[in-house]
């Protein structure tokens, strides 16, 4: 069916009803799966924890996979439900453009935060006796060079 | 007719057509929902540069693992991944209450929008029940040498981390006695609250066993008011998008975009419904999985 009211777009999107079923579906089967798989992370990351000798990378690995999973989420959200995936070239680019501030906004931000905390840990040792997990104080002994590289 | 559609269509910049094909409303819907990605975003980076000013964080599934009707019982994420699914879902529900529109097909559009706004509402139920929990649900923490039972706010949160049990036994004597009597209840419900009141911080001291309490630290400040704040936020944009598709069901129902001839209307209120999915999805992210 045609919209006359709306002279000033051109051309409009139409899908058999068979194949938006089809992709509807598809694409909630997706999220719902990688938000299962996200859950499954989540709690081995709580397993990790409560063991006996926990391994700080494998969690920060577990973290990093599912941070990718959560933007393959908000990429089919986004394409698929929004229909953005839909529009014309140039529309896209006036609303991804724009968001690519978030790589800046969110790596100068972190890092300032990480680099209170080395400052106060080196300057302010009564914040870093009163605060600093007990797990990560006995792997500090072992190799206090890398400190700075740790978060 | 017809070549008076193809000048125009070559001539997209000289105004009377959209160059992005897309209706005004619409387009600044997508513009809206950019800054407002922003706002979001500048609130999750804020939380993230406070985390990584901390060398300690709570451990959400410390924080989060509570179940309504479940007691005590420990079940990390089980809760919010209920929340995460009726959101998915209603995310669903308006994809195909758009494509009805779509069709003109006018009892297609009200049967899916109601049932967005039952998950919505749902949604809404389950954190009105997780703030409550988090608020009122008061655990053992050490706070100036002795012991208080406090739930999470905005001031003060009991998820820091785990206090030696020796220290714990000190902190004991300086702990007041309706706090004492109220920890010997919380494990042992042999005695009742109000025979326990009566006993001697002595007596009470004696029927705690301390490896069993489990008390913490203070949690950073900042948790309880990020939380809230975020959560809150968001909550709000869920409470407004249930409101908008209120309004929408109204229209529908009397007719209104029928005699317009089209459902436009319905997309732009899908496109603000998805956002709020796609803002939990990282709210969901941030607090609760990393």
């Amino acid at each position: 069916m045609q919209h006359p009211a709306f002279e000033e777009v051109s051309f409009h999107h139409h899908t058999e009803d068979a194949e938006f079923r089809k992709r509807v579906r598809k694409t909630t089967i997706l999220l719902s799966v990688i938000t299962v798989i996200e859950l499954g992370i989540g709690l081995s990351i709580y397993t990790i924890h409560k063991g006996e000798n926990p391994s700080h990378l494998l969690v920060l690995m577990f973290k990093g996979v599912v941070c990718i999973l959560t933007l393959a989420k908000a990429y089919y959200i986004v394409s698929v439900f929004m229909h953005l995936g839909d529009e014309i070239r140039n529309m896209i680019m006036t609303i991804v453009v724009p968001l690519l501030l978030f790589i800046w906004f969110i790596t100068a931000f972190i890092l300032d935060g990480n680099s209170y905390k080395n400052l106060r840990n080196t300057y302010d040792k009564h914040f870093q006796e009163s605060t600093m997990p007990k797990d990560h104080k006995a792997h500090e002994e072992k190799t206090p060079e890398k400190e700075s590289e740790k978060q | 007719m017809a070549t008076t559609a193809t000048a125009h269509q070559t001539k997209w910049w000289s105004g009377g057509k959209s160059p992005f094909n897309l209706e005004y409303g619409k387009l600044m819907m997508w513009y809206f929902l950019m800054s407002d990605a922003f706002t979001f975003g500048a609130f999750l980076i804020s939380y993230g540069t406070i985390r990584f000013s901390q060398n300690f964080w709570p451990d959400p599934n410390v924080v989060f693992n509570a179940f309504p009707g479940a007691g005590h019982a420990n079940l990390p994420l089980a809760f919010v991944s209920v929340m995460t699914f009726i959101l998915i879902i209603s995310s669903v529900t308006m994809v195909l209450a758009v494509h009805a529109g779509h069709n003109g097909d006018k009892k297609g559009v009200t049967k899916w929008i109601a049932w967005t706004i039952v998950g919505g509402l749902a949604f809404l139920g389950c954190q009105a029940w997780e703030w409550h929990h988090l608020i009122t649900g008061e655990h053992a923490a050490l706070i100036d040498g002795q012991i208080q039972l406090v739930g999470q706010t905005t001031r003060v949160n009991p998820w820091g981390q785990l206090v030696d049990p020796a220290l714990v036994s000190e902190a004991l004597h300086k702990t007041s006695a309706s706090t004492l009597a109220q920890l010997v209840h919380e494990h042992n419900h042999a005695h009742g609250l109000k025979e326990l009141m009566g006993k001697s911080k002595d007596e009470l001291i004696g029927l705690i066993n301390v490896a069993e309490l489990h008390v913490r630290e203070k949690g950073p400040v900042a948790f309880g008011g990020y939380f809230f704040g975020i959560t809150g936020f968001h909550g709000f944009h869920v409470f407004s998008g249930v409101i908008i598709n209120l309004v929408m069901l109204i229209m529908t129902q009397k007719g209104v975009f029928e005699r317009k001839g089209h459902y436009l209307m319905i997309e732009k209120a899908g496109l603000y419904w998805h956002f709020v999915d796609l803002v939990w999805v990282f709210v969901f992210l941030c607090f609760y999985l990393i």
